[in-house]
């Protein structure tokens, strides 16, 4: 069994600055600088990563690339898939046909829909083209870390 | 009557091309300085409301913020200058005293500034710390005045005299006593944490002991001040040490006010009162009127603790601190802490933080003089506190005769802060200063750790540095070593009290 990459949650830190969100959308956009993407980008994509909030409990939350996942069971076309190399779960958006059933069975509800596409929006891949998640790196205060279990 | 209308202490400057609207300063400051306009599409800032703590400053992702003095003063003139303008105008509007926090915010001549140290040159060698041993340990405690030794049947010989408790430190640096209710459950845990990677102590301060720093025992120091609270057998078990804190630097001769909605459900159960009242510290220790009296609570705590823990008493430093420090130290305290002028607090009134005490480097020296002069400097351990800023002044402080020194403020810069002095508002955005379970989450207690241990090892480097400079293999050997020290730019008067030679003079 190979080791499986989580995003590890720690509630107890996390301040709800939302930088998990900047960082995300940065990632998506494909650079580092924010002021670029944010004066020059048109569209900006969706974080993949929110931070949930109810008085002082907030925690940032992203898909938690289940073991035995739902939404990989529930997707007739196999465009949601286990990348072998992260062992993350990734949507493939060329065989995606937009039945939504991912984002329903989702127990997290982090599988998000993309409305103009009729697809499968955002669906966090742990960076996978980056190497390490955009949102753990730049949480100022080590809410989020990455590790990885073997089950 | 026309009111002085009292201009904003700061200024929040955003550059607006940079601000990508991610909002975190908006929604991180607790002081509400940073507002979002929906219409205007933009981030403003009620600078009035800023404290200067720049923490949206260290948050803001791409750089767009500046906290600036505001450079506007009302007419400042030599002597009376704008903070004294701004200060009476407060006291006009509102009656009261002028709270305040951290340590004295006057410029008063540091004498560490004004201290040189030496090096070994021709006719000693100096030592390399990388590649022989270099030797930072020190023990804190009341030490034998003889020691007995007794030969066994095969001509070993044996230690007769039984040794006092001691604090084995690693480095001579500890962190001073800061109670749970001035500081967050988080940055005690760092502080806790640090210690025992260390191998130093940290110290519970007068707020009782909460039960998650229970496994930090065997580097806690516990205290009992003048509002006893949370002190109990179990309490004073359940450190390596028991302080008894007369005074505090900051605020000499003052007690202490925890306001009530400080205490909380968790702040109540650990120093015993009941949830909302106010935290009264008394000015005195009501049963300490007299040495005598000091004596007996001495040897009380030693009873209570079965004669295993040293004892130590804390004062500020004050006009006679020299014959105070020798009366505590005859009743039987191991080891005594001197809190000088710029010692922290967590609320002190303005006019008491800023103008009563002593600048610690007297102190040291003083003390150091009186208990030599007396015999009895061994009868007990002299650490020293109050505006410790760096290994510098460590070694000075050692030197000047000091065994050992505490570090309240510094740490609390490690930790974060960056000394806006609103310790007392409960508000702190660092999650230090606060019990806001919104704020104190910002304190991450295990990077809060890793920097306080990285501050002591970087301390500890630069004192074996140094130490190897001087051609001293040994932390014991710098000890009221006054030969290390130089005055430059002092007086003669102050060169005899603090006994050190004017640079340039030889040995």
């Amino acid at each position: 069994m190979i080791g499986v990459r989580k995003i590890l949650i720690r509630e107890e830190y996390c301040m709800g600055c939302k930088l998990c969100e900047i960082n995300c959308v940065a990632a998506q956009v494909g650079t580092e600088n924010l002021i670029k993407i944010f004066r020059y980008v048109p569209e900006l994509p969706e974080p993949k990563v929110i931070v949930e909030e109810h008085d002082y409990i907030t925690f940032a939350l992203q898909c938690r690339n289940c073991y035995d996942a739902s939404c990989l069971k529930a997707c007739m076309t196999g465009a949601m898939h286990r990348d072998p190399r992260t062992g993350a779960i990734t949507v493939n958006e060329e065989k995606c046909v937009g039945c939504w059933m991912c984002v329903m069975v989702c127990p997290f509800g982090v599988v998000k829909r993309n409305l103009k596409k009729k697809k499968v929006a955002s669906k966090c891949d742990l960076c996978a083209e980056r190497g390490s998640p955009a949102c753990v790196e730049g949480c100022p205060n080590e809410a989020l870390v990455l590790i990885e279990v073997r089950e | 009557m026309a009111k002085g209308k009292i201009p904003p202490e700061f200024l929040v400057e955003r550059d607006d091309y940079k601000c990508v609207r991610c909002l975190a300063c908006v929604r991180l400051c607790s002081y509400g300085a940073n507002y979002y306009d929906e219409n205007a599409k933009r981030v403003y800032t009620e600078n009035r409301k800023c404290v200067g703590c720049h923490f949206c400053e260290a948050m803001c992702p791409t750089e767009a913020i500046t906290v600036m003095r505001n450079p506007f003063e009302i007419k400042p003139l030599a002597h009376w200058t704008s903070e004294h303008l701004i200060d009476i105008m407060k006291q006009a509007e509102t009656g009261g005293v002028l709270l305040t926090s951290m340590g004295n915010d006057r410029p008063y001549f540091s004498y560490f500034d004004r201290i040189v140290l030496n090096a070994s040159q021709v006719t000693n060698p100096s030592i390399d710390p990388l590649r022989e041993p270099m030797e930072v340990r020190t023990y804190l405690g009341r030490k034998q005045t003889k020691l007995d030794l007794e030969e066994d049947e095969e001509g070993r010989v044996l230690l007769k005299t039984e040794i006092a408790p001691q604090l084995k430190l690693e480095v001579p640096v500890m962190f001073s006593a800061m109670s749970y209710g001035s500081i967050s459950l988080n940055a005690m845990l760092s502080l806790a944490e640090a210690a025992k990677t260390v191998g130093t102590y940290f110290n519970t301060g007068e707020g009782g002991l909460p039960k998650e720093l229970k496994r930090y025992g065997s580097n806690m120091i516990v205290q009992v001040a003048s509002g006893r609270f949370g002190v109990n057998v179990d309490y004073l078990n359940a450190g390596s040490a028991v302080e008894i804190k007369i005074g505090q630097g900051a605020k000499p001769g003052i007690g202490g006010h925890l306001p009530g909605e400080k205490v909380t459900e968790a702040i109540s159960e650990t120093r015993m009162i009941p949830v909302g009242t106010d935290a009264l510290s008394p000015a005195p220790h009501h049963d300490i009127y007299s040495i005598e009296d000091l004596r007996q609570l001495i040897y009380a705590i030693k009873e209570a603790t079965r004669y295993e823990k040293p004892v130590g008493v804390k004062i500020a430093a004050v006009h006679n601190v020299a014959p105070i420090a020798a009366g505590m130290v005859r009743a039987g305290a191991d080891y005594i802490v001197i809190d000088g002028i710029r010692g922290g607090t967590g609320a002190a009134p303005k006019v008491t933080r800023d103008h009563v005490g002593i600048p610690i480097e007297f102190a040291i020296a003083v003390v150091d003089q009186r208990l030599r002069e007396e015999g009895i400097r061994h009868m007990a351990s002299v650490v020293v506190a109050g505006g410790i800023r760096n290994s510098a002044d460590v070694i000075k402080a050692i030197a000047l005769g000091a065994d050992a020194v505490y570090i309240g403020t510094a740490a609390l810069v490690a930790l974060g802060c960056h000394l806006c002095q609103r310790c007392y508002l409960g508000k702190c955005n660092w999650g230090i200063a606060t019990q806001d379970p919104k704020l104190t989450k910002r304190l991450n207690p295990e990077i809060g750790a890793r920097r306080l241990v990285n501050l002591l090892r970087a301390w500890e480097h630069e004192i074996k540095e140094i130490l190897g400079g001087m051609g001293i293999n040994a932390i014991e050997s710098l000890r009221g070593n006054r030969d290390m020290l130089r005055g430059v730019g002092l007086h003669e008067y102050e060169l005899k009290l603090l006994g050190i030679k004017p640079a340039g003079e030889a040995w």
